[in-house]
């Protein structure tokens, strides 16, 4: 039995309504517990006071927008190579979902900006990279929804993923170039010597894992969404040529 | 493919192919802008190099959808296809044309509308030897928009949104080394990034293109 | 030898099914005209064997660079001149034909005169005039003689059976008679069934059965 067995779309429409109902469960279960903990739970921070507790929001969403992209890079790669429609219809149901987290670590990074720096918005080489990352999200959706052929469309928004990816990833570095910013380095990594202190950082962890678990729901529900409609689309054309 | 060329060249500067709009354009911003942001020369030295570099961009955004929206309205595209050229050689030499008759122009009308934007005396050299290292790239990254997007009725505006974000890291390396070059500083730094991104483009997304167009044909 | 051959060829048109099950083959010498009504996938079938689309099924089997393609549209500039529009695709062909085709498709006295001026039936000739200069053996036209008269048929009939009696193939979807020997092929009984009697089943069929 092999991975690519679940590409087929009637085993993912089999896999994904079963395991559907557990994820958007644990999801659910693991935001709320993450958030909670997060907001009510945790200290002041000294420095920064309670408005640190917006990473609880703003870490994750960000964190999810660069995966949400990674995802579509993967999954337009695996239809290009081995033409599985459920892989483009994943990468196409991800975009609008990658957006939003793109959208909110923007906004509730805007409105922890204002506190800290002063100021609502900085051109600060991460503000402008994900401000640009947001700007190829709605290139990518905007050609899924400009052309009208499916299989076309998920071949042309696949090369736009590939070669956004390359660019984004330069833009990254030469925005980096740009202007060296504000913004505090990462807060989570392995090397723990900076990492924010173990009371903050656990409900942090939770939540990551409710987001990544959001963002799995999300992608399944769309997912189904798209092969339904798909299928809905085969049989109107039929139709009309019969 | 010289014969390619040699044609895309000649449709474009004969009538009706749309050759010096570019040109006009990147004009126009020249005059524009002063007029928006004020006559203080200062000002206008400060700013020219980044509105100089987002002119050519805009200008050469404005005549991307002619590299292949003609050619496929009018079948070209498919005789193209079907014919000994590849097709990965046919995107590079049009990309390569377009350059010819939009980029080559902007590089060299800049200096002039370096004067009119008080440009420092040392940015010159620098302006012009930016533009004509980082237009063919938005050429060629421009050739990729518009092969993805030549297949739809009216797909300029969303070709516009698809490339302007793949312009950013050329936009970024090529404004400073003007504003660098004026300043008087080093600007090995950003010409090399820039150079590269126009080699990797030059070599690689020719390929991509061509993938487009041909899924496009289909 | 065969020059073209389709083997159990499927085409489709926007990712449907609409011919299955078509087989032909063209030695040197030979015509076959494509007959059917509007619609039923003469020209995704030709796209299909001209290699611009992939097919859904079957192969087809041609000794590389052989087919010339001549679609509904002639791909004529506008700005050039008649000689310069065949000059281009010569070069690009790689033969040197141009001039011959010229005459051949009586467009001699059309030469200098830009495409823009020409009439919908003196373009069309120009555009079949590429199929000369492309020096490839298997024609395939779409609707070649439409927007042609009378003179111009006869004449257009008269190039295909030279090209043939010169060991070439073509392959036409047409209603006209061109006065060929040529064998016809009607595409009515290869229209694609639906997946529930036995046709081709796309991936979304399955899912929902």
């Amino acid at each position: 039995m092999s991975i690519w067995e679940y590409a087929n779309p009637k085993k993912f429409m089999q896999t994904s309504g079963f395991l559907l109902p557990w994820v958007t469960g644990l999801s659910v279960l693991t935001l709320v517990v993450g958030l909670v903990w997060g907001f009510f739970l945790t200290p002041d921070a000294d420095k920064f006071g309670s408005t640190v507790k917006i990473i609880y929001l703003h870490v994750p969403a960000a964190m999810m927008a660069i995966s949400a992209w990674t995802m579509m890079l993967v999954t337009s790669l695996i239809w290009l190579v081995r033409r599985h429609h459920v892989s483009a219809l994943a990468a196409k149901a991800a975009a609008p979902i990658g957006l939003m987290f793109t959208v909110i670590g923007l906004v509730t990074g805007a409105i922890w900006g204002q506190p800290m720096w002063g100021t609502w918005w900085a051109w600060d080489p991460r503000l402008t990279s994900f401000l640009i990352l947001a700007l190829f999200y709605l290139g990518y959706i905007a050609l899924w929804e400009a052309v009208e052929n499916p299989d076309t469309a998920a071949d042309l928004t696949s090369v736009l993923a590939i070669v956004g990816s390359v660019f984004a990833f330069l833009s990254r570095y030469a925005v980096l170039f740009w202007n060296q910013g504000l913004h505090q380095g990462a807060s989570l990594s392995l090397d723990a010597k900076e990492n924010v202190s173990d009371v903050y950082w656990l409900p942090l962890l939770v939540c990551i894992a409710g987001f990544v678990l959001l963002f799995v729901t999300l992608v399944l529900i769309r997912t189904r969404t798209e092969i339904r409609s798909r299928r809905v689309q085969a049989l109107i054309a039929r139709e009309r040529l019969a | 493919m010289i014969a390619l060329m040699i044609r895309d060249m000649r449709l474009a500067v004969r009538a009706g192919g749309g050759f010096g709009l570019g040109l006009a354009f990147f004009l126009l911003v020249a005059v524009i802008v002063p007029l928006g942001v004020g006559p203080e020369p200062a000002t206008l030295a400060k700013i020219a190099p980044g509105i100089l570099w987002v002119g050519a961009l805009l200008s050469c955004l404005l005549s991307l959808d002619r590299i292949f929206a003609l050619d496929f309205e009018d079948g070209s595209m498919d005789l193209l296809a079907t014919s000994p050229l590849p097709m990965e050689g046919a995107v590079a030499v049009k990309a390569m044309a377009h350059w010819l008759v939009t980029g080559l122009p902007l590089v060299s009308a800049a200096p002039v509308l370096g004067v009119l934007l008080n440009l420092p005396l040392p940015g010159y050299l620098w302006l012009v030897v930016s533009l004509a290292l980082g237009t063919p790239a938005l050429s060629v990254i421009g050739a990729f928009g518009a092969a993805l997007t030549v297949g739809l009725k009216r797909g300029g505006l969303l070709m516009s949104l698809l490339v302007l974000p793949l312009y950013m890291p050329t936009l970024i390396f090529g404004a400073e080394v003007v504003k660098r070059g004026a300043a008087g500083l080093a600007v090995a730094t950003p010409l090399a990034f820039l150079a590269a991104i126009t080699a990797g483009s030059l070599a690689l997304l020719p390929f991509a293109a061509a993938a487009a167009i041909r899924v496009n044909l289909r | 030898m065969s020059l073209l051959s389709a083997q159990d060829l499927a085409v489709a048109r926007a990712g449907i099914a609409v011919l299955e099950g078509v087989q032909f083959a063209l030695t040197a010498g030979q015509a076959l005209v494509l007959r059917g009504p509007n619609g039923i996938g003469k020209t995704t079938l030709l796209r299909t064997v001209a290699g611009l689309q992939p097919p859904l099924q079957g192969n087809i089997t041609a000794p590389p660079d052989t087919v010339a393609y001549a679609a509904h549209a002639d791909g004529v500039k506008a700005t050039l001149t008649v000689a310069e529009n065949l000059a281009f695709w010569a070069q690009v062909f790689g033969t040197s034909g141009a001039e011959a085709a010229i005459d051949r498709m009586a467009l001699r006295e059309l030469a200098d005169r830009r495409a823009a001026n020409l009439s919908a039936g003196q373009k069309r000739r120009l555009g079949l005039a590429r199929l000369l200069v492309t020096g490839r053996p298997v024609w395939v036209m779409d609707e070649p003689t439409v927007s042609l008269d009378a003179a111009s048929v006869q004449l257009f009939g008269d190039v295909v059976r030279d090209h043939l009696a010169a060991g070439g193939a073509a392959l036409i979807a047409t209603h006209i008679d061109l006065g060929l020997d040529a064998a016809v092929l009607d595409l009515s009984p290869f229209k694609a069934r639906p997946a529930a009697q036995g046709g081709i089943r796309s991936a979304f069929d399955e899912a929902f059965t």
